[in-house]
């Protein structure tokens, strides 16, 4: 190496800056989707960062060189105080997105949230089919995500549609093309389902087969060919069809600063999870503090903690080995290798799930958990908050 | 690609050109993402203001840079931009 200040194998450069900051200003929720991310023990978290202490974060995220700001849930706009937050995130310099159900998200509020500033809205659908969407979210939202679809249009804000897919309407992969289409997306995301808290929980009844998938991607190939020119479809395969794992969050404490509502600093939204790791509150500590100095956020920094096979593995710096939330909830171990990788020695854990999802009546078997708070609390009970892990 | 010199450039709506400090660089931010700019397609980026046209974009550039000849560069940079949606041209 010529330069003498670049790392070694296994010590860490300082990181660049948090150039993402995911804010989750609540977990309050109109919708119950059963493939939720947000903890199950979400019911527990009940002291919200204030405005003041939003303002604060956001100010001192920029300042270290934070550039996209999410705001996100968890549903925001149950948040009074979200077009304060946009003005003051918007003045400091990032480029504010909004991540919502639209559930709240009206004429009014858009106008106000312009006004803020306001550069772009994700707007999320459970489905293409009114049925099947009150059925995933629980919820009668659908005519309402119309609405507010022709609002978002209307304001001339990018429109990203998000879906997130799985066993139960993969096979409408292409009515929700055409709605995305009618709706006049620019970009449709389907998210195939990640399996973390809910969706973990619900992980039989909504992995799709393989057969399911294979069609669903040659359908979306079809429609990129005919109207590439006008919306840019994103289809992500599920992780256990794969045989090498994710980059998680691009690396660890890499670019991602996710801060939970109750100020909790976490490297990716699910890291709490994490057995024996502290993660600091943006009440207490510097967002400088939180994002260099934090064991929470150096744990997993660099390639030093990793142990066989990733220590060895020539293709090391591709993934970085994977999710450490995934190996932890599939192998009981945060350090071991994302078992997605067919070089883990716990890979049968997930080729099991798959090969369940290839049988109908196994995969159909489960009723659906959805999140909701009486569920988080029973889920919860006697365990500690959003700590709860589940078994896996 | 043929792209008319006497066409507006704009950068498209929706996406932010911004100096960010931390990076010491130009960025084209967009929704949910970002892409870093090196120093001449920066340049070209900061003088596509929505109202000159093309050419004068070019006459621009050769001018502060002291440079001529610059339009097949400027031309090429500009068919990249328009294909990643960055740019958008449109007739007076």
């Amino acid at each position: 190496m010529n330069n003498p200040a670049s790392s070694t194998n296994t010590a860490i450069s300082k990181p660049g800056p948090p150039l993402w900051l995911l804010a989750e200003l609540t977990y309050r929720c109109p919708l119950h989707c059963a493939f939720c991310y947000n903890p199950i023990g979400f019911d527990q978290v009940d002291q919200e960062l204030d405005t003041q202490g939003w303002i604060k974060t956001l100010r001192e995220a920029r300042e270290l060189g934070s550039v996209q700001v999410g705001f996100s849930g968890g549903e925001p706009m149950l948040r009074p105080d979200l077009e304060e937050l946009v003005a003051e995130a918007r003045s400091l310099g990032y480029y504010t997105n909004l991540l919502t159900s639209g559930v709240g998200l009206t004429a009014e509020r858009a106008k106000a949230l312009k006004e803020a500033g306001l550069d772009h809205v994700q707007l999320s659908f459970q489905d293409s089919t009114k049925e099947l969407n009150d059925f995933l979210s629980n919820t009668k939202t659908f005519d309402l995500k119309n609405k507010v679809a022709a609002i978002i249009k209307d304001n001339n804000w990018p429109m990203v549609l998000n879906c997130v897919i799985h066993r139960m309407n993969i096979d409408y992969v292409d009515k929700i093309i055409e709605l995305a289409l009618d709706l006049g997306a620019e970009t449709l995301e389907l998210a195939n389902t990640q399996f973390y808290s809910w969706a973990k929980l619900n992980r039989d009844s909504l992995l799709p087969s393989r057969e399911q998938i294979e069609k669903a991607e040659a359908v979306t190939g079809r429609y990129r060919e005919k109207y590439g020119d006008k919306i840019s479809i994103i289809f992500v395969v599920p992780d256990y069809y794969e045989h090498r794992p994710k980059k998680c969050m691009n690396g660890w404490g890499n670019v991602f600063l996710t801060i939970t509502p109750d100020g909790t600093a976490l490297p990716c939204h699910t890291a709490r999870m994490l057995p024996g790791l502290e993660f600091p509150n943006v009440k207490e500590h510097s967002v400088s503090d939180v994002w260099y100095e934090s064991e929470g956020f150096n744990r997993y920094r660099g390639k030093g903690w990793m142990k066989e096979p990733c220590r060895s593995c020539p293709e090391q710096d591709d993934d970085l080995g994977g999710c450490r939330c995934q190996a932890y909830m599939l192998t009981g171990d945060p350090n071991a290798a994302d078992p997605v990788c067919d070089k883990s020695e716990h890979r049968s854990v997930v080729d099991e799930a798959v090969a369940k999802a290839q049988d109908n009546i196994a995969a159909e078997a489960h009723p659906l958990v959805f999140r909701d708070p009486k569920e988080s609390k029973r889920l919860s009970a006697g365990k500690d908050g959003a700590n709860v892990l589940l078994p896996s | 690609m043929n792209i008319d010199t006497n066409t507006v450039v704009s950068i498209s709506p929706g996406l932010r050109l911004q100096f960010e400090k931390a990076q010491d660089t130009w960025v084209l931010l967009y929704p949910e993402g970002m892409v870093k700019l090196n120093q001449s397609a920066s340049e070209i980026m900061q003088r596509c203001d929505g109202e000159r046209k093309l050419s004068d974009v070019v006459k621009l550039l050769e001018k502060d840079f002291e440079q001529t000849g610059l339009e097949p560069d400027v031309l090429s940079f500009v068919e990249h931009a328009l294909e990643q949606k960055w740019v958008e041209l449109r007739n007076e």
